[in-house]
């Protein structure tokens, strides 16, 4: 009789926890803004967090109208049951999900979606003692940071590049020093690290005798494309993320599609990591422009009431 | 007993005024209309209309009781056997299954089974009845991936007979293919999916949105961890074919999945949403078959010129002469015997036209239509903005490849025998999945006979 009390109270407990659970789904916990434009946001997604891997992506509808928005798993836990996504405002949708607080709620959070880094699946003692440089562009640092995070927990020595527009823009700065070896940092202007390109950070340090037996890059689409080309010069095997237009991102609809090595590949499904040596990035730049005319007539507002 | 009547027709929505709005295209039967075509029915002794329905609705039953004004028995006769009866009787290809063993359309015309089914589900959603009286639950759990058709129609079957049932759709809402591929104006989304959806959650079926089997959970996962006893997978035929000519990822060349995700599932005709789509002045729609005619018409709706090019003739065109002939009477034109064989782009990378070759039939094929053969010589350029590329779906593999020991052929399809039992235990699979894209019915059918399949083997066990 005790024995059928206590399981029906645990029972009863495990019930509550299911509807808390429910509840609290793809609530924001936590919302920090890095600079005045880029948000970091820790979303309640406890399936997600359980089996999210380095190198994949999620979808985030913001409200019933929305669009799906594919963003970069930057980190999760899967203890706490969430996941992190930085979000940099450059559009309406973005300041969308910007424009929410702590305790609001993703209608939707699906994931994760992709491939996972490649090197999850090496083994421990083939990572250790690896030599990594990653390149990291703008809001790329954010995605790069788990890679290294995982990398350097393996005990690969990781150099990281991060490049920015100017100091103001610049995320995971010291988060990524406390797993990297060596960070280096250069902006347009020159506010903060050195003045310059990543590819000028590159060619310097390979200049100085550096050597890498991979390579990542991610971050704007003409960004990787230089440094793809800065990199080929070296021959150093190199991965880009990229990040392309897609709508359900499980490999329907096709919009994500790039050429890879002369092959039509889903992003979505087959990437989103590439060789980064085989992928096309002058068609997957013009791709990604398809609906910017599309969109900039739907967001301009006449103010002299023509479409009123 | 019977009226020996033409067949009633159905009213439809002006064909200029429907270009330019997404409302319904057909209106369906009123009450009086639905009581006189039901009289048509002569009750055969031997129905073929039900032996050709692929979920076996009890036709000539319910049939009677329409002719009798009895429509709420008429639905529960339906309910019995098909949980979409409202979206059948829009989406069915009835042609070729129950009508078409109709007996009086042997000399005339058919009663129109589908149109009285589709006023006997909306009737009966309209005064609110409801054949949903939960079953006492057996507590055995049972996980189906996929809210289309076929796990819409396992999960019905299987809540029935008291199992508990859990739905795993990737999507952020549910039905699958109803809700992503069917046009509003065939098939309104509010009104007739989601009520119907509504019905199936109502036997105590739940639906989890935003899980990626394979991903997200493994079935795997599901067996050992969560406990799910059996797994029925209904994913479907999601892949989008591309032919592989040059020009294909041109700015302006979409899949007609894209296509019409962006349109009925992402609402992008509707400007609340912030969904954009792209079609440009004109439109030209690759392929013959319904997905194909819904692309068209959809493109129309949004205020293109639309063209369709088809490789072999109006004859062998796949999809419903319904679809066709409300596609030609709305402004779209064919070109017949035409192939595409280059996108042609300006020089910023956009579609500006699409290079074809004009085709004449030869020798049948093994699927017995005439093989198209290409006229040497005969290149010429349509001009477009837009290239909606409706060539056929094949099922999404991530399934196959992230559960062990379920195997599938090299078409991507899953292997089952004819009950839907897979390769791997306690796994079973049906409709677009297995056979790669077919109709709603036919999915609904297989995830019926799966249904029974999952039963008798958790008896077993």
């Amino acid at each position: 009789m005790r024995l059928l009390k206590i399981s029906r109270e645990k029972a009863i407990l495990f019930h509550h926890l299911m509807i808390y659970k429910l509840f609290d789904m793809y609530k924001i916990v936590k919302k920090e803004l890095l600079t005045p434009i880029i948000c970091l946001m820790e979303v309640q997604a406890s399936r997600l967090a359980d089996s999210a891997q380095p190198g994949q992506f999620l979808i985030v509808r913001v409200n019933d109208k929305s669009e799906r928005i594919p963003l970069t798993i930057c980190d999760f836990d899967r203890k706490k049951g969430t996941v992190t996504i930085v979000t940099q405002i450059v559009g309406a949708s973005s300041l969308k999900i910007c424009n929410l607080n702590e305790g609001d709620s993703f209608v939707d959070v699906v994931g994760p979606l992709g491939q996972a880094s490649e090197f999850i699946h090496s083994t421990d003692a083939e990572i250790k003692g690896k030599k990594f440089l990653f390149v990291a562009g703008g809001l790329g640092t954010a995605p790069v940071y788990p890679q290294v995070k995982y990398l350097h927990s393996k005990g690969a020595s990781i150099d990281v590049i991060i490049g920015s527009k100017n100091v103001d823009m610049l995320i995971f700065e010291e988060q990524m020093k406390a797993v990297c070896d060596n960070l280096f940092i250069c902006t347009d202007d020159g506010s903060k690290g050195e003045k310059g390109l990543v590819t000028d950070v590159i060619k310097k340090l390979i200049s100085q005798g550096k050597k890498y037996d991979q390579a990542v890059a991610i971050g704007p689409m003409i960004m990787m494309k230089f440094v793809t080309l800065t990199m080929k010069d070296f021959g150093i095997p190199l991965i880009v993320s990229l990040n392309t237009l897609m709508v359900d991102g499980t490999g329907m609809c096709g919009a994500c599609r790039v050429t890879v090595g002369g092959k039509m590949k889903f992003a979505c499904v087959d990437g989103p990591e590439f060789d980064a040596y085989q992928v096309d990035f002058d068609e997957a730049m013009r791709r990604q422009t398809i609906y910017k005319d599309v969109e900039m007539e739907a967001a301009h507002k006449c103010r002299i009431g023509l479409n009123s | 007993m019977r009226n020996n009547i033409p067949r009633v027709p159905v009213r439809e929505q002006d064909p200029k005024v429907r270009a330019t709005n997404f409302e319904e295209v057909c209106y369906g039967y009123d009450a009086h209309e639905a009581q006189l075509e039901a009289s048509r029915c002569i009750q055969c002794k031997k129905p073929g209309c039900v032996s050709q329905c692929p979920v076996n609705i009890k036709i000539p039953a319910f049939i009677m009781e329409v002719a009798s004004g009895n429509f709420e028995n008429a639905a529960r006769i339906i309910a019995e056997d098909s949980s979409l009866p409202a979206v059948c009787g829009r989406v069915c290809p009835q042609e070729s299954q129950c009508e078409g063993k109709c007996i009086l359309g042997v000399k005339g015309e058919p009663v129109a089974i589908g149109k009285l089914e589709r006023f006997v589900a909306d009737w009966s959603r309209e005064h609110g009845l409801k054949f949903t009286e939960k079953a006492v639950s057996n507590g055995i759990k049972v996980a189906i991936v996929g809210s289309g058709p076929s796990g819409l129609a396992c999960a019905t079957d299987l809540a029935k007979l008291g199992y508990e049932v859990t739905i795993f759709e990737v999507l952020h809402c549910a039905g699958g293919v109803l809700q992503y591929g069917i046009p509003e104006f065939r098939l309104p989304k509010e009104r007739v999916v989601k009520a119907e959806i509504e019905n199936v959650k109502a036997l105590g079926v739940k639906i989890e949105t935003n899980v990626v089997v394979g991903r997200t959970v493994t079935i795997n996962d599901l067996m050992e961890k969560e406990n799910f006893k059996a797994v029925f997978i209904g994913s479907g035929a999601g892949l989008p074919k591309f032919m592989g000519i040059p020009g294909e990822n041109l700015n302006g060349v979409v899949s007609a999945n894209e296509f019409l995700t962006r349109s009925n599932l992402m609402k992008a005709y509707d400007r609340d949403y912030d969904t954009p789509i792209y079609v440009g002045k004109k439109v030209v729609v690759v392929g013959g078959g319904n997905v194909a005619m819904d692309a068209a018409r959809t493109a129309l709706r949004l205020g293109a010129q639309v063209t369709i090019v088809y490789r072999r003739t109006e004859a062998e065109l796949p999809a419903r002469v319904e679809e066709v002939h409300h596609a030609k009477q709305e402004g779209i034109k064919f070109k017949f015997l035409t192939n595409p064989i280059e996108v042609i782009g300006t020089e910023k990378g956009w579609v500006r036209g699409l290079r074809c070759v004009q085709m004449e039939l030869g020798e049948p094929d093994e699927s017995g239509r005439r093989r198209p053969i290409v006229i040497h010589g005969s290149e010429f350029d349509i001009e477009t903005d837009v290239v909606v590329m409706s060539l056929g779906t094949s099922p999404n593999p991530l399934i196959s490849l992230t559960t062990i020991g379920l195997e599938s052929n090299k078409w991507g399809g899953i292997i089952t025998d004819d009950n839907g039992t897979t390769t791997k235990k306690g796994v079973f699979a049906g409709g677009d999945a297995v056979t790669g894209a077919a109709t709603v019915i036919l999915a609904m059918g297989a995830g019926r006979k799966a249904a029974a399949a999952i039963d008798k083997y958790l008896k077993g066990l």
